[in-house]
């Protein structure tokens, strides 16, 4: 198939509009042919025979799954790819109910054996739950093949060996994928395989001059990996039995076709975030239309999305230990957005966004899809209210600003990760790790010396030697170690990247991104709260410093009061502020990989835990190796006057020097939100209306009270906390599936009641 | 008149069960009754909290506004509001300007219709929307047991905010055993039928929690041994208030018991 002249599907036929057909535009075609949904959920139907079967089938499998420690099964004898396995499904004997299929193996929630981003945490996974991959698979990748993790570790430098080593630099994505990339799956459905090729073979003609510089070199290699992929991809619908050469005829085409194209990514990459994208707003033009012609019901319409749904609950990797500590619960960011307005202002909530929503309901609670809601006051009440009692029922979704967003991103943006925006099909990341700022306070100190591993970590530097802190002294210090720390950890990612390119290239789902792409470069800041809260300590009140014998600060003593991070306090907050503009610059100045552009984030999943134990006491008074407050939170014990107090203070920090996110977590005990669930559900509505109208860019937000999670960490076994489900910075996880020491934490900082 | 200086215990920008809506809750210090239930002790003395005048304060509030919408605003509760009532009214009159609705959450105890306190009083009331009023109980000598005060200038205020035609939101805590029987509710229930202007008549179940602070205060806390009362024993007692449910409780709250921290 040649592009030259506009095609005409016959699979289209009712669709309004003319750019979409001639060009890869599926913004265009979204824009012309959906119809906004202003009404309430009184529409939305229950699950259907065939739903509650195979959901019990399911949870019974997610059951066996804990009782076996967490892992399923585990691939030991074939290498994950686009068509490795035959079909496989939830149930066999069910697999007639399945109105969407795939699995990213032969069987449900078998862990596939990926390679290619390090094969010794492959092998290493897989042993950790008692299985042996092939001796055979383990020496061809160790003797015959270059892993992106050998690349990586060849290149490292020392010092970034030891950056890595102390953790103050952590979470970097070089034994796995690097995730982060949200194809565009809805093109699969809008424009079939063939449409794509041809379209990426015009690409490749286009690419160079004829003159073949790296640039040139590298990416006419890459375009050909992704034609190889869409091949790859038909053949893998094919082992279900569909031709995805062509458009989707119908909504239920639509959703899978659009699965398989997400299939294919998780099938081929292990990236800590898989996200789905925005993908309600454009099924929903296929159910309109087939609604409108009689073709289906509204019980079948929410039957397509809760299997569909179903499947981004089973989405798993094997990962190993450390991994699993930095990312607890077993997270997989499927993240999936609803809401949102678009820019001629007319909202994008559909039925479709409704029918996401109420999987929740129609299958109980989940982590995944990682549910998203693009919030903005000016979203009809009836929205409002009805993802509200969502919050109030389940605590699975999250709240992001669309108004901040959308002048930046545009209104066909994708969540890539838990909280982070990408414009569909347009942009991808490279992301990785965070800067520990606790740590680089205390080596401001110790002149670099790492007060927990008892090493010198970067260049040796004068130390603090005064009995009090002295504040200009110790901004001085401070000023130096926050540009060494973005100097290592953007040179570290840089070659991160470079490696994952060159190694571990995301053929499938860059098939599906513009070849023109335009790249971020996302770094990642933790210990904000504790940093902002130990400033000003030292600047308002007097710190006197505690050392070891060696010189090396072992804790802090404080005299006096001092204002804190998290009680709209101008004075603590501007320091936070202070700090995120310094250190954002420092990393702009530098050079990054492909060009990419620099943005930072406040949010660290829940690696608060593991970048706590790695550093010491701090003049805030938090002790040695406790958690840190998660993402952009104040601390634990700091708000003293309040959620929106606390609200107040996060939403000062501008969007537009961190557009990777700022993430917030808040749980709220239901009887402090009001006496009713109406009430519940209105006063919700409110704090949300009144954070995001300052600016704010993100909340998690928990409904329940501290005697559950007590509950459902002393009794796991009960029924009812099976997929108890609560909201950490930036994803969602099944409680009784948190570490301990996540458990512990969680319940440490719950929550916001009034006496 | 805005360098008024209040006494302050306490701010909570999140009060959501403290007068309609999202509510900037204002604790003031000092009270006089010495309730056996008090769950908040340490706002007795009238000595202590930070000081604010009214403009301050009320900057600090709008800070807030945009969580209010059409529903919430400010709330003076304490300690006992009315022993500052001037600093309140100046609180409140600031709020008025802006247009905010503004609740005064009293036990009444300060109440005497001699001056000072009575103009001061009555221009306060030119500035409040709602009262939550507290009747701690109907039976004056049970009254001075449970509080160590009358309560005859408490139901008199009543009467003058019933009189005046100001809104009130009366409640009753239920502490089994002492506030709970059925002689004393029908009483309650009928001095409240009374009444003109009463929207809203809740039940506040005694609870255990402040118990840590009357020890950290060193006191002797009075109601040791009294049990909480049962959700069986506030339905009884709505009942008996002639309390409808608006609403049935949602299952979130079911699992959940009253309160956490």
């Amino acid at each position: 198939m040649k592009l030259t002249e506009t095609p005409h599907y016959d699979q289209w036929k009712g669709f309004e509009g003319r750019i979409w057909k001639e060009e890869v535009n599926v913004r265009d075609f979204i824009q012309k042919n959906y119809k906004p949904y202003d009404g309430d959920e009184s529409f939305l139907a229950d699950p259907t025979e065939a739903t509650n079967q195979l959901w019990a089938s399911l949870q019974m499998l997610q059951k066996e799954e804990r009782a076996k420690g967490g892992v399923l099964d585990c691939e030991t004898e074939v290498v994950s790819g686009l068509t490795a396995y035959g079909p496989g499904y939830i149930d066999e004997k069910l697999k007639d109910l399945e109105k969407i299929v795939g699995l990213q193996t032969d069987k449900p929630l078998k862990r596939a054996f990926m390679p290619y981003g390090g094969v010794k945490m492959a092998v290493q996974a897989a042993e950790n739950y008692g299985y042996t991959v092939n001796p055979e698979l383990k020496k061809i990748f160790s003797e015959y093949m270059t892993t992106h993790n050998d690349a990586v570790f060849a290149a490292y430098t020392p010092e970034m060996r030891l950056a890595r080593k102390t953790h103050i630099v952590t979470g970097l994505p070089d034994t796995y994928g690097r995730g982060r990339i949200v194809g565009d799956y809805r093109r699969v459905a809008l424009y079939g395989i063939d449409y794509l090729i041809a379209a990426k073979q015009e690409d490749l003609l286009n690419c160079g001059c004829g003159n073949m510089y790296d640039e040139v070199i590298r990416q006419r290699e890459e375009i050909s990996a992704q034609i190889k992929a869409l091949k790859g991809m038909k053949e893998m619908a094919a082992i279900y039995g569909y031709d995805i050469s062509q458009p989707a005829k119908n909504a239920h085409e639509a959703c899978q076709w659009l699965y398989f194209g997400y299939l294919a990514a998780i099938k081929t990459q292990n990236g800590a975030a898989m996200s789905v994208g925005r993908v309600s707003t454009f099924l929903d033009i296929y159910f309109q239309r087939d609604l409108a012609a009689g073709l289906i019901t509204e019980s079948e319409a929410q039957e397509m999305i809760d299997h569909m749904v179903m499947k981004f609950r089973m989405v798993k990797f094997a990962r190993i230990p450390s991994y699993n500590q930095l990312f607890s619960g077993d997270p997989t960011w499927a993240t999936l957005e609803v809401g949102g307005i678009g820019m001629d202002g007319r909202s994008m909530v559909t039925k479709t966004d409704y029918r996401f929503l109420h999987t929740l309901e129609n299958m109980g609670p989940s982590p995944e899809p990682n549910l998203t809601v693009l919030y903005s006051s000016a979203l009809n009440d009836n929205f409002k209210k009805y993802a509200a009692k969502i919050s109030v029922t389940t605590s699975s979704i999250q709240y992001e600003n669309d108004d901040v967003m959308k002048p930046v991103w545009g209104d066909d943006y994708s969540i890539c990760c838990c909280v982070s925006a990408t414009q569909t099909g347009k942009e991808i990341q490279f992301f990785g790790a965070r800067a520990n700022m606790g740590k680089a306070l205390l080596y401001a100190f110790n002149g670099g010396f790492d007060e927990k591993h008892r090493i010198q970590c970067g260049p040796k530097m004068e130390r603090i030697t005064g009995e009090y802190a002295d504040f200009n002294e110790v901004m001085a210090k401070f000023d130096f170690w926050l540009d060494w720390l973005a100097d290592i950890y953007v040179n570290v990612l840089n070659l991160i990247h470079y490696m994952h390119d060159r190694y571990y290239y995301e053929a499938a789902e860059m098939a599906l991104i513009d070849t023109d792409v335009r790249r971020t470069f996302a770094t990642g800041i933790a210990g904000f709260s504790h940093v902002i809260d130990s400033l000003s300590a030292i600047k308002y009140a007097k710190v006197k410093i505690l050392r070891d014998e060696e010189g090396i600060t072992t804790g802090f003593e404080t005299e006096g009061d001092f204002p804190r991070y998290g009680n709209d306090d101008d004075r603590a907050d501007e320091i936070g502020v202070w700090l995120l503009k310094t250190f954002v610059e420092k990393i702009k100045r530098r050079h990054t990989y492909r060009n990419s552009e620099a943005t930072t984030s406040l949010l660290t999943i829940t690696s608060n835990v593991v970048y706590g134990q790695a550093t010491g006491a701090m003049p805030d008074g938090r002790p040695a190796f406790a958690s840190f407050a998660p993402g952009a939170s104040p601390s634990y014990g700091a708000e003293q006057n309040g959620l929106l107090a606390s609200l107040n203070s996060v939403a000062k920090i501008p969007y537009h020097w961190s557009l990777d996110g700022i993430s917030n977590t808040q749980t709220i005990n239901p009887d402090a939100l009001g006496h009713s669930e109406g009430e519940r559900v209105n006063n919700l509505v409110q704090v949300l209306d009144g954070y995001f109208d300052q600016g704010a860019h993100h909340l998690n937000v928990n409904v329940f009270g501290l005697e559950k999670l007590l509950d459902a960490q002393a009794h796991p076994e009960k029924e009812e906390y099976a997929n108890f489900t609560i909201r950490v910075s930036g994803y969602a996880v099944k409680f009784i599936d948190l570490t301990k020491q996540q458990q512990d934490d969680v319940i440490a900082r719950t929550c916001h009641k009034a006496l | 008149m805005s360098d008024c200086i209040g006494k302050i215990a306490k701010l909570e920008t999140f009060g959501l069960v403290d007068g309609p809506g999202v509510r900037f809750v204002v604790f003031t210090q000092g009270c006089h009754l010495r309730c056996k239930f008090c769950h908040n002790p340490e706002t007795w003395a009238c000595e202590g909290g930070t000081e604010w005048t009214a403009e301050k304060l009320f900057e600090r509030a709008w800070r807030y506004h945009n969580y209010w919408k059409d529903n919430g605003g400010v709330t003076v509760s304490g300690g006992e509001p009315l022993v500052q009532a001037e600093f309140v009214k100046e609180f409140f009159r600031l709020a008025k300007e802006k247009g905010v609705h503004t609740t005064l959450d009293t036990a009444g105890q300060p109440f005497t219709d001699e001056d000072p306190f009575y103009s001061q009083f009555c221009e306060l009331m030119e500035y409040t929307d709602l009262v939550m009023l507290d009747l701690k109980h109907t039976d004056d000598e049970a009254h001075r047991r449970l509080t160590g005060r009358t309560n005859a200038n408490i139901l008199e205020m009543a009467r003058w905010l019933s009189d005046h035609g100001k809104a009130m939101w009366i409640r009753r805590v239920l502490v089994p055993g002492i506030s709970d029987d059925e002689e004393e509710l029908r009483r309650c229930r009928a001095f409240i039928e009374s009444l003109n202007t009463v929207e809203r008549v809740e039940i506040l179940p005694y609870h255990t929690l402040a118990l840590g602070k009357w020890k950290e205060l060193g006191f002797a806390y009075p109601l040791d041994g009294v049990p909480t009362p049962t959700a069986e024993e506030v339905r009884r007692a709505e009942e008996l208030l002639g309390i409808t449910p608006t609403e049935p409780p949602s299952k979130a709250a079911d699992i959940l018991s009253p309160k956490c921290c």
